[in-house]
């Protein structure tokens, strides 16, 4: 155990490295100057030239990598200009906002977990649930609305649910407020009101998939031999299928909801979009449109650290789930 | 998304009950697994129906110029005076007139239908175009990596691991902006056909992985097969044994994955659309007017149903004929 969970942490880190050096090298080292987009307003060629200094844009590639990975662990000394001192998890001064990245990242990312946390557990519980329900009641009525669901479910944009929901909930009967964030420790009511709209669409959407995926996966362990054994020997149906089957139909859900839920921590742009929510995805897009690379470039950090995480969440969990991954 | 053949089973016993006994009393005759796949295509209800909602559709996209003729209006024509003071179409369901079949945008009082027209060709354009690069690219990737394997199978299927890693619509957004600054300055209009390219190439770049998993893992198991032994103990070269040997029998997985991908880039197409990095307002497209639509919920909530509804139709006949050809592709199929 200890033996994997030490592989599995040095590929990660590897991943993360390779991740961190070629979104460093596509957003600082392309052709396009990265200066124009960063200076305020009224540029001049000496304010150009300054800002190119304080961002060490002369120096080798090499080490302003260096200097820009240091900045996160151990924090670092920029220009007067940005801010001064930048405390440890450092990801750069934006010239755009005019503050620190790590000051805009800590007020956004709080709305995308917001977002995604409940959004996932409501849709691994409705898909998980409706896919195994409706693989032990095959061909009955609930697995045919279930079947339907899930197609209908697959093939439709969140955007265009997202703008059903707010026609029918915000605008016609006026049950619920137009979506916007407050914090959960502030208000939890109307964290709840302003986000449930959010979570709707993205559970909707995603667990049709899983329902999918589960009804089939499920269908597939039960015509297995241990299932048929399981009952031949007498146990309950509940503890087959409950524990035996489940266990070994999971596992491919396990997989795919931990590739799901790291990329939609790193940021649900389309939601976020749809429903006018500020939080990670929109600041990468606005970042992207105003050329604030170090925004951009923290965003895209983030949403790779969100993925890695996740996938080695989900090996951890297989060694749980199966006891093979572990011993082989 | 990936669904086992048992999906497709249970939906053939839904909605095709009647067709169990009919080929009983025949003779037996011999059919390729080409024909046999196409014999189970047209036995299947759900097949035949999306497969012609798909044929409406290309023909659509095909035949934009004489649609554009016949119908009497352009992409680009606004029509002010069928406006009130605040720019919301006169009538209703967002200005249904018999010369403006969909009604007219809120503000600039273009027309839907004609726009939405156009906005199926392109669509589809890219998303065909994508998917044909993307196979070609993962076939040759999963192929190479799957026969030859040892380090080239490990560099490849690192590089697909580090794909999958990068978060896709991140990376893109970042991208488009940055490659079109490099070709066109601060100031310069980028030409649709430009934006096109990108997209395309963008989706290629990261679309490949799965096909390449795919195809990878299948000529593993067929590389042991003994056919493949023979052939190549007879000293069959590296292009023989490739083209001849190994894809003839994984053309079948091949195609239903390019099948379920064209749904998939009309889908990412029209999300880059709407999140504003893909194709910008002046060539009509899905994403871009579901966006623009989104300030019209209350004032004007026809607007966004006509390519809200539009795009779902799409998206669900693709993925119901790319289901109905993985069952009729499939030998193990009970059908």
């Amino acid at each position: 155990m200890t033996r994997f969970l030490i592989r599995r942490l040095l590929s990660a880190a590897l991943t993360l490295f390779a991740v961190s050096v070629l979104s460093f090298l596509m957003f600082f080292a392309l052709p396009r100057d990265p200066v124009t987009g960063m200076c305020p307003k009224n540029c001049n060629p000496e304010r150009l030239e300054r800002v190119r200094q304080e961002l060490g844009l002369n120096d080798p590639l090499i080490s302003q990598y260096a200097g820009y990975m240091k900045g996160i662990v151990t924090g670092r000394d920029l220009g007067s200009a940005q801010g001064g001192r930048c405390d440890a998890p450092c990801l750069g001064w934006s010239y755009v906002s005019n503050e620190a990245v790590s000051d805009t990242i800590a007020r956004v990312l709080p709305v995308t977990l917001s977002i995604v946390i409940p959004a996932a557990i409501l849709w691994l519980l409705l898909g998980v649930g409706l896919g195994m329900l409706s693989a032990l009641r095959r061909g009955s009525w609930l697995d045919r609305a279930a079947i339907g669901f899930s197609l209908t479910g697959a093939s439709l944009q969140l955007y265009f649910v997202g703008a059903v929901l707010l026609i029918v909930f915000v605008y016609n009967l006026r049950l619920l407020p137009v979506p916007s964030y407050t914090s959960l420790f502030d208000d939890p009511l109307k964290w709840t009101s302003g986000l449930v709209l959010a979570w709707l669409a993205l559970a909707f959407l995603f667990s049709a998939i899983y329902a999918r995926l589960s009804r089939a996966q499920m269908l597939e362990t039960l015509s297995e031999d241990f299932v048929r054994t399981a009952r031949a020997k007498g146990l309950a149906k509940s503890q087959v299928y409950g524990r035996h089957a489940l266990r070994a139909a999971i596992t491919p859900v396990v997989t795919i909801a931990g590739l799901d839920v790291g990329g939609a921590l790193g940021g649900t742009v389309i939601t976020e979009t749809t429903f006018g929510l500020n939080g990670m995805g929109r600041t990468a897009v606005d970042a992207v449109r105003s050329g604030d690379l170090p925004t951009i470039m923290a965003t895209v950090l983030i949403a790779a650290v969100f993925v890695v995480l996740a996938n080695m969440v989900v090996d951890l969990l297989y060694a749980v789930i199966d006891p093979r991954v572990r011993l082989g | 998304m990936s669904l086992s053949p048992v999906e497709g089973v249970a939906l053939a016993e839904i909605e095709s009950p009647d067709d169990g006994d009919e080929r009983r009393d025949k003779e037996f005759v011999g059919r390729s697994p080409g024909q046999l796949a196409l014999a189970r295509l047209r036995r299947d209800r759900t097949a035949l129906v999306s497969g012609a909602l798909l044929v409406f559709f290309v023909l659509v996209a095909l035949a934009v110029p004489l649609i554009e003729a016949l119908y009497g209006v352009g992409p680009k024509e606004q029509f002010q005076s069928r406006l009130d003071g605040y720019g919301m179409p006169l009538g209703y369901a967002g200005g249904v007139t018999g010369d403006h079949w969909f009604g007219l945008e809120p503000g600039l009082g273009r027309d839907i239908f004609i726009r939405m027209v156009h906005g199926l060709r392109t669509s589809l354009f890219i998303a065909f175009a994508a998917a044909v690069l993307t196979a070609v690219i993962g076939v040759t990737l999963g192929t190479l990596a799957g026969y030859l394997g040892g380090w080239l199978d490990s560099v490849i299927n690192w590089i697909t691991d580090l794909t999958l890693a990068m978060p896709f619509l991140i990376i893109a957004l970042a991208l488009m902006p940055t490659v079109a600054l490099r070709f066109y300055g601060q100031r310069e209009a980028v030409p649709a056909s430009f934006q096109i390219g990108v997209l395309i190439a963008i989706f290629a770049l990261f679309g490949w992985t799965s096909t390449a998993r795919l195809v990878r893992g299948q000529i593993i198991a067929l590389r042991e097969r003994e056919f493949v032994e023979a052939a190549r103990a007879s000293g069959a070269g590296l292009g023989h044994m490739l083209f001849r040997q190994l894809l003839p029998n994984v053309w079948a997985p091949i195609l239903v994955a390019f099948s379920l991908a064209v749904p998939q880039y009309i889908t990412s197409e029209a999300a880059l659309s709407f999140i504003g990095v893909g194709l910008t307002d002046a060539t009509p497209s899905f994403g871009r007017m579901i966006y623009r639509s989104l300030d019209y919920l209350q004032t004007d909530p026809a607007y966004v149903f006509f390519p809200g509804i539009t795009i779902f139709a799409l998206v669900f006949a693709f993925n119901l004929f790319g289901d109905a050809l993985r069952d009729a592709l499939d030998p193990k199929s009970s059908r």
